[in-house]
């Protein structure tokens, strides 16, 4: 009979939480080192947050103001408003994340047909019609505030910058040689200057170049800042895409006898911008944050709101709460969004063609 | 057929309003056209409200005051204003580009480390910083951290003496006296000799094969020539003035000589460093990731410490994807640095919104403020892209 081999169970050492341990923690004597310094600092830096979120950190400041962080000077009894675009936005998201995956070509073509018509449809519903006994009551953009805002900001910033951003990125690869420069100084020009020079421009600048008839409120002031700013990078990012589009796609579509302008429409275009997706969830992301800088020109975002209840009395001295409050809303908003972007990137598989 | 009438067949062939070299000519004569008008609109527009344009206000008594820098009076001019404000920002963002790089540069190395522990920490700074916006993490670090430190009665005394209170971090400045005249050419003599030094080493090698001297011998001649001219010195051609709390009549505290940091100063640049620290971590982190694999596993076989690949062979080879990222983080340290304004740091944004509000020349103070800040990243991506370039030649 054939001797069984004796099979020798591994170390206890090397595998299991022993092994785990000694593999990524104690594995010489100065990653042991390392570990029991940073274990030292976790547990201070964890014990002093702890302590301060559950103990001493006044959060009344928060609850009370709630409804002034997401909304601001929004007129309460109109807050259904601001409700029902957020179901709408968020039921748009989630049906546009489920379809991520599927290659079922009517289903996306409504989907984009419904965020073109949800966008201004939104506008309609926030802003309202001004008359005496309108359904909607017309509530000005410039008294919208706090989250609100930030998000208005930021998604008709990226919005509107992207026809003008694709515009720029074309004049920039243009072989016609005015147009590539001006597109070109522009685009370098935004890209060279700080955002919030941009803002304070079309704040203070803006107005005076315009016939005294028109006039825009702050708010507008500031989304066309945002525009013109955004658009210089949503540029810069459609440049890109159409880079990574091969020759022989302009050279096959020539061949079959489209002219340039609809080889671009047609053929180019459509592939280049499926590939800068991921690239512009970036940019909206970085726009997000960007957003508070209108804090600065003065307006009242989810920043500015934060500001301005750090000044009243009852409030004095709770900045902590306060901007950390903002700062865990910002962190939830764009590390979803940038955890979202990442899988989405994996499934549009950009980059593996 | 003679060139002349193969050319005329030519444009009989496609009727002018078909050819795309005119069609070309045409669409741009329109488009600047275009942009022409527009501009002329915008114009007469401008000068209907009775606006001019002239940077002769830039003479004029600027009458405010900066508290910020070098020093000002109100009865000097608009253009000396601007001027500190230049030198602030530069102040800000070059001391902020050097400590980024380095606070970056040990985040990213230790987002890779194989310790855990070490991971975790580097993963989670750079997360929370790169979601939430600078503004807020600057708020936050200005009026809930360094506002609420305690007051100059009971400031945090560090060794040194180094003061950290709600009015500032003070701490030791150097003080050059009047033998500091004939010192000097010692320090340059120091810095010579350490160069041809340098050179020297690096030639060693090449010409002969062997390998060269120690790179600590470069520091002699650094040492050796400023303290030889000290001894002939009379006095002290340099002199530590730390600062000092004095009690002035009426018990209010205030701290004299040492240099300090004013509160806005701290958090601007402590801000600007803990963010852009994050984002060079991911620039630094993308770069080793995308030195092959087989460069460390190879310089293992042969025997090098840990400490020596990371030196001597991921880190060169990775600086070459590193730099051109780089670049547009420290041009994105300077453009945030003017969110200075927002905690009230007189940088040259803050003093222009200044000097704007003042003298009302909107147009002129923003074409000053564009073209500095454009003529800084100019400077920036300049001095950055012969780096690139240098580093790039060592590849074969």
């Amino acid at each position: 009979m054939a001797v069984q081999p004796e099979v020798l169970k591994p170390p206890l050492t090397e595998v299991g939480l022993l092994g785990w341990l000694k593999k990524n923690l104690f594995s010489t004597w100065y990653n042991a080192l390392l570990t029991i310094f940073s274990g030292i600092f976790i547990y201070g830096v964890l014990r002093a947050v702890i302590t301060w979120v559950v103990r001493d950190a006044r959060w009344t400041v928060i609850t009370t103001n709630f409804r002034v962080f997401m909304i601001g000077r929004y007129p309460p009894e109109e807050a259904w408003r601001v409700l029902v675009s957020l179901g709408i936005v968020v039921l748009l998201v989630i049906l546009t994340w489920m379809s991520r995956k599927t290659k079922d070509n009517p289903m996306q073509r409504w989907l984009v047909i419904s965020w073109l018509i949800s966008i201004p449809l939104i506008g309609i519903l926030l802003r309202g019609f001004s008359g005496e006994r309108s359904f909607l009551p017309l509530v000005s953009e410039d008294i919208w505030s706090g989250l609100l805002l930030t998000l208005v900001l930021a998604i008709v910033g990226i919005v509107a910058s992207f026809p003008l951003g694709v515009l720029l990125a074309l004049g920039r690869r243009s072989k016609l040689p005015i147009i590539k420069v001006l597109s070109t100084a522009y685009i370098e020009t935004i890209r060279g200057v700080p955002l919030i020079s941009v803002l304070f421009m079309s704040q203070l600048m803006l107005p005076l170049f315009l016939p005294p008839e028109i006039r825009l409120g702050t708010v507008m002031r500031a989304l066309t800042g945002m525009t013109l700013f955004s658009a210089a990078y949503t540029a810069e990012n459609v440049r890109g895409g159409l880079a990574a589009i091969p020759r022989g796609q302009y050279e096959a579509a020539r061949a079959v006898g489209l002219n340039e302008a609809l080889v671009m429409v047609l053929i180019v275009l459509p592939q280049a911008l499926r590939a800068v997706i991921p690239a512009i969830v970036g940019q909206f992301i970085s726009l997000f944050k960007d957003t508070t800088l209108v804090v600065i020109v003065g307006l009242l975002d989810v920043l500015g709101i934060a500001k301005a209840v750090t000044g009243q009395r009852e409030f004095i001295g709770l900045h902590k709460e306060v901007y950390a409050f903002a700062a865990v809303l910002f962190f939830i908003c764009c590390f979803t969004m940038s955890t979202a972007s990442r899988r989405l990137e994996q499934t549009l598989g950009v980059g593996e063609r | 057929m003679s060139r002349g009438a193969e050319a005329a067949e030519r444009r009989s062939a496609v009727p002018f309003w078909r050819d795309e070299r005119v069609l070309k000519l045409l669409g741009q004569i329109l488009f600047i056209t275009l942009v022409i008008l527009v501009a002329a609109w915008m114009l007469s527009n401008y000068r209907k409200r009775g606006l001019t344009f002239s940077f002769g206000f830039l003479d004029e008594e600027a009458s405010f005051d900066l508290a910020e820098g070098l020093p000002f009076s109100p009865t000097d001019s608009y253009a000396r204003a601007f001027l500190i404000g230049v030198v602030n920002t530069l102040r800000v963002a070059g001391l902020g580009i050097v400590f980024a790089t380095l606070l970056g540069l040990i985040a990213g190395i230790a987002r890779l480390s194989g310790n855990w522990l070490v991971n975790r920490i580097a993963s989670v700074y750079i997360e929370i910083i790169r979601n939430t916006p600078l503004l807020v993490q600057l708020f936050f670090l200005y009026f809930a951290v360094i506002l609420n430190l305690p007051g100059l009665q009971e400031a945090i005394m560090l060794s040194g003496p180094i003061y950290l209170s709600n009015r500032g971090f003070a701490f030791p400045a150097l003080r050059p006296t009047s033998s500091f005249g004939s010192w000097w050419p010692f320090l340059v003599a120091a810095l010579i000799g350490a160069l041809v030094l340098l050179i020297l080493r690096r030639r060693t090698v090449p010409s002969t094969g062997r390998p060269a001297f120690n790179l600590l011998w470069v520091g002699v001649p650094l040492i050796a020539f400023p303290a030889i001219g000290w001894q002939f010195m009379r006095g002290q051609p340099l002199i530590l003035d730390p600062p000092e709390l004095v009690t002035m009549s009426g018990g209010v505290m205030r701290i004299e000589g040492g240099t300090i940091f004013s509160p806005e100063f701290m958090a601007l640049l402590l801000g600007l460093v803990i963010y852009t620290g994050a984002f060079i971590a991911e620039v630094v982190r993308a770069g080793i990731q995308a030195v092959d694999k087989g460069q460390t596993e190879a310089a293992r076989a042969q025997g090098f410490t840990q400490g020596q690949i990371l030196r001597l062979i991921v880190l060169p080879q990775a600086l070459r994807v590193i730099i051109p990222p780089l670049i547009s983080q420290y041009l994105n340290l300077t453009k945030n640095s003017s969110l200075a304004l927002g905690i009230g740091f007189l940088d040259l944004y803050a003093v222009s919104s200044t000097m704007l509000n003042q003298s009302g020349r909107v147009v002129e103070v923003f074409l000053m403020i564009m073209a500095s800040y454009l003529s800084m990243s100019l400077t920036i991506s300049m001095i950055m892209n012969i780096v690139n370039r240098r580093i790039q030649i060592v590849e074969r």
